[in-house]
């Protein structure tokens, strides 16, 4: 047995590295993420202080509005967290199915259309139901209806070879469209003349807001998603066969895995997740469903996925950061005078700067676990 | 030689000070406050230079950089979701801002009214018709202006320029605001020629570039050889009929810098003077109106001057038209008017004024235009 070998080999070498190599070992393979994450996000802003000289203002100025902006106070940091709440959502609507290898991005249709059928359910109970029941009522139809429609993509995948990706896009875009017939049309409130809604939700039936917080329970419902979405990955033998079907989809085959079964279900949670992101913001913020459900949070989530490299508990503090970003980026206009587009060029940079540094996994040696490895 | 960055050495190093002293708490100058000092926050849905109804908006907050002891807070490209409600709370609560003006219609509800309960001290304004008494706080509020009274005067100037007798109009939505635009539009072309027809598109969405252009073309296909619009920024719809040889008329705000040889006129807000009026008010300590309105009589709208394609006898019938709107004697929707279904909805002795409360709900076209409100 390896751990009763590793035992007799240590007993032999001196007391005090018997200690600390294999804490140097564990480190070592946990830090490489860390740092080169940190790293890139040190570059990242690096290059974006340089784009902040050539247009003439202070970057010092700037990353010091940045820091009072999203989190300098606890007004700013409840401003980062509700914005971020969506994002946790829809971020894992994008980085469970990427775990199988397969990039969805259409999350924003998934969205709307949980938003539009959240609200559709509860109005016949309006009243009638317990506000507890009705939530979970909605929050089950938006769950239902966003899984159906990226599962769907995940089907098209499997068993009629179209690209995902593709597919999501375009299945966003109809989604958007029929969000927009049906507030317009057979759900429209008609007390909403010159925006279009469905029947609002009773202020005592609304999500209401965590105890001591200025954010919603949103907030806490994407978190809780993103730890039993990182156990299902990680600890799971469905995740396992998940990853394995990730890596290689012939191998996975070959050792009898149910791919098309893996496939249709993950994105099926991953899209009963960003439906869930679309009841939230219906129950929790707009009280209706409405053109303002496409507020882009699903395109968003991809760059939060992508940048927490599909790690789902990686996603909470990158989510948070990004909401971060995002409340600063009044102070900066307000302050500063700079157009809302700075926010997006932080952004972008720090996207390509951390997709590039991808390729560092790797390649430097002191992440090595077998350098701290006792030599033989 | 051009200089491709406004940057040298010297800009560079003070920069890099500033930002060093910045870094330094307690070196940063505080908020001056003076005592008839007012914070005023504005809020844009789109980018401030759209040619647009952000524009209008902005150069209306520009316009306060007149009255001293006035401080403005812009943010631009804010959604209409929690976001916009951190930025009021954002703009109360790190720049002092005690007047706010959130611009877009869907700031109203929920996310104005969750602020304003939160902060019963500051003073909320929201553009649209959405406030009712009893019913919303007293320290929220709308105004909105007549524009659809610009949209009329732009069918007059476009019935003498028509040379096809087709006109066109590219719409967002078929909400009332809408609707009262695209039927003013061609009641005002008909006063001068009653066999003028406008076709009516609806893109679906207030800001969507390339539907605008699609929608442009396709009624210049048609025959259509006088283009306006109802969408936020008709930028894209300006351009694109004066590249394809129509005229066009304006909203929202001037733009006649994209057109110069083609633009006949446009109906344009005038903010500056609800804005300058507000603030006037809230530095006084006087209450502040919690449902504004009015029309080209009140200075709420005005109009682009006429450009140099609307001819002789076109001029003499707008200005006479516009005199009598700005005396407050001129009704848009009188009767007898049909619907393009054959419908009477406006009966032979009846009348709007402006501010008539039947106009806020009209969802019919008049006849004459082609299209569907469905």
């Amino acid at each position: 047995m390896t751990v009763e070998a590793n035992t007799s080999a240590i007993a032999i070498v001196s007391e005090r590295s018997s200690v600390i190599r294999p804490i140097f070992e564990w480190l070592a393979r946990r830090a490489e993420p860390v740092v080169i994450s940190f790293g890139a996000i040190l570059i990242g802003l690096a290059l974006f202080s340089l784009f902040i000289l050539v247009i003439g203002k202070s970057p010092a100025t700037l990353f010091q509005l940045m820091y009072t902006g999203g989190f300098g106070s606890w007004f700013s940091i409840q401003n980062s967290l509700s914005r971020a709440a969506p994002l946790l959502l829809t971020a894992l609507c994008v980085a469970l199915p990427a775990r199988l290898g397969l990039v969805i991005i259409g999350g924003e249709g998934a969205v709307v259309l949980g938003g539009v059928a959240a609200a559709a359910a509860a109005a016949p109970f309006v009243g009638t139901l317990p506000a507890l029941l009705l939530l979970a009522l909605m929050a089950v139809v938006a769950m239902i209806i966003g899984g159906i429609w990226i599962g769907f993509a995940g089907f098209l995948r499997h068993y009629r070879g179209v690209n995902e990706t593709i597919s999501s896009l375009l299945l966003a875009y109809i989604a958007i469209a029929l969000m927009n017939q049906l507030v317009e049309g057979p759900l429209r409130d008609p007390a909403s003349l010159n925006k279009p809604s469905t029947a609002p939700l009773p202020a005592q039936d609304m999500l209401g807001k965590i105890p001591g917080m200025d954010v919603h329970w949103g907030l806490a419902i994407g978190v809780v998603a993103c730890i039993v979405s990182w156990v299902l990955i990680e600890i799971t033998s469905y995740g396992f066969a998940a990853r394995i079907a990730g890596g290689n989809v012939r191998a996975a085959q070959i050792q009898g895995l149910p791919v098309g079964r893996l496939i249709v279900g993950f994105t099926a949670i991953a899209g009963s997740f960003a439906g869930l992101a679309g009841m939230i913001e219906v129950a929790a913020v707009q009280g209706s469903a409405n053109a303002s459900l496409a507020a882009g949070y699903g395109y968003t989530g991809i760059l939060v996925a992508f940048l927490a490299r599909h790690n789902p508990l990686a996603i909470i503090p990158v989510a948070i950061l990004l909401g971060g970003i995002d409340a600063s980026g009044g102070l900066i206009q307000r302050r500063m005078g700079l157009p809302d587009a700075t926010v997006l060029v932080l952004q972008g940079t720090l996207f390509v700067v951390i997709l590039f540094c991808e390729t560092f996994y790797g390649r430097f040696k002191i992440f090595n676990p077998d350098l701290w490895k006792r030599r033989s | 030689m051009t200089k491709l960055l406004p940057m040298n050495r010297r800009h560079f190093l003070q920069a890099s000070a500033a930002g060093a002293l910045a870094l330094t708490p307690g070196l940063l100058p505080g908020r001056a406050l003076a005592e008839s000092a007012l914070t005023v926050g504005f809020i844009y849905v789109g980018p401030k230079d759209d040619y647009g109804y952000n524009q209008a908006h902005a150069e209306g907050a520009a316009a306060l950089k007149a009255v001293s002891g006035v401080t403005i807070v812009e943010e631009e490209n804010v959604p209409e979701t929690v976001d916009v409600q951190k930025t009021m709370e954002s703009m109360i609560n790190l720049d002092g801002a005690t007047l706010i003006f959130p611009t877009s219609f869907g700031y109203f509800d929920p996310h104005m009214l969750a602020m304003a309960a939160k902060y019963p001290d500051i003073q909320f304004r929201h553009c649209g018709g959405l406030w009712q008494e009893g019913k919303n706080p007293m320290n929220t509020g709308s105004y909105f202006g007549y524009i659809f009274q610009g949209q009329y005067l732009n069918g007059v100037a476009a019935g003498y320029a028509s040379k096809s007798k087709k006109i066109g109009f590219v719409a967002a939505k078929p909400i009332p605001q809408v609707l009262q635009n695209i039927n003013a539009f061609l009641l005002g072309a008909r006063s001068v020629d009653p066999s003028i027809t406008c076709q009516v598109i609806f893109t679906g969405e207030w800001s969507l570039a390339v539907k605008e252009a699609e929608a442009t073309n396709a009624l210049i296909d048609q025959g259509a050889d006088v283009i306006t619009c109802h969408v936020d920024s008709p930028k894209v719809v300006v351009e694109t009929a004066a590249g394809r040889g129509a005229f066009v008329c304006g909203y929202h705000a001037n733009q006649s810098p994209l057109a110069p040889e083609k633009y006949l006129t446009g109906a344009e807000w005038a903010w500056g003077n609800v804005y300058t009026d507000f603030v006037k008010k809230a530095q006084a300590g006087e209450k502040l109106g919690n449902f504004v309105r009015g029309g080209l009589k009140d200075g709420f709208v005005k109009m682009s001057p006429l450009g140099p394609a609307v001819p002789a006898e076109g001029r003499t019938k707008f200005d006479a038209t516009l005199a009598e709107m700005t005396a407050g004697k001129f009704s848009v929707f009188k009767g007898p008017i049909k619907d393009n279904k054959g419908n009477v909805v406006v009966t032979d002795n009846k009348s709007y004024a402006e501010d008539a409360i039947e106009l806020e709900s009209m969802a019919y076209l008049v006849e004459g235009v082609v299209g569907s409100t469905a």
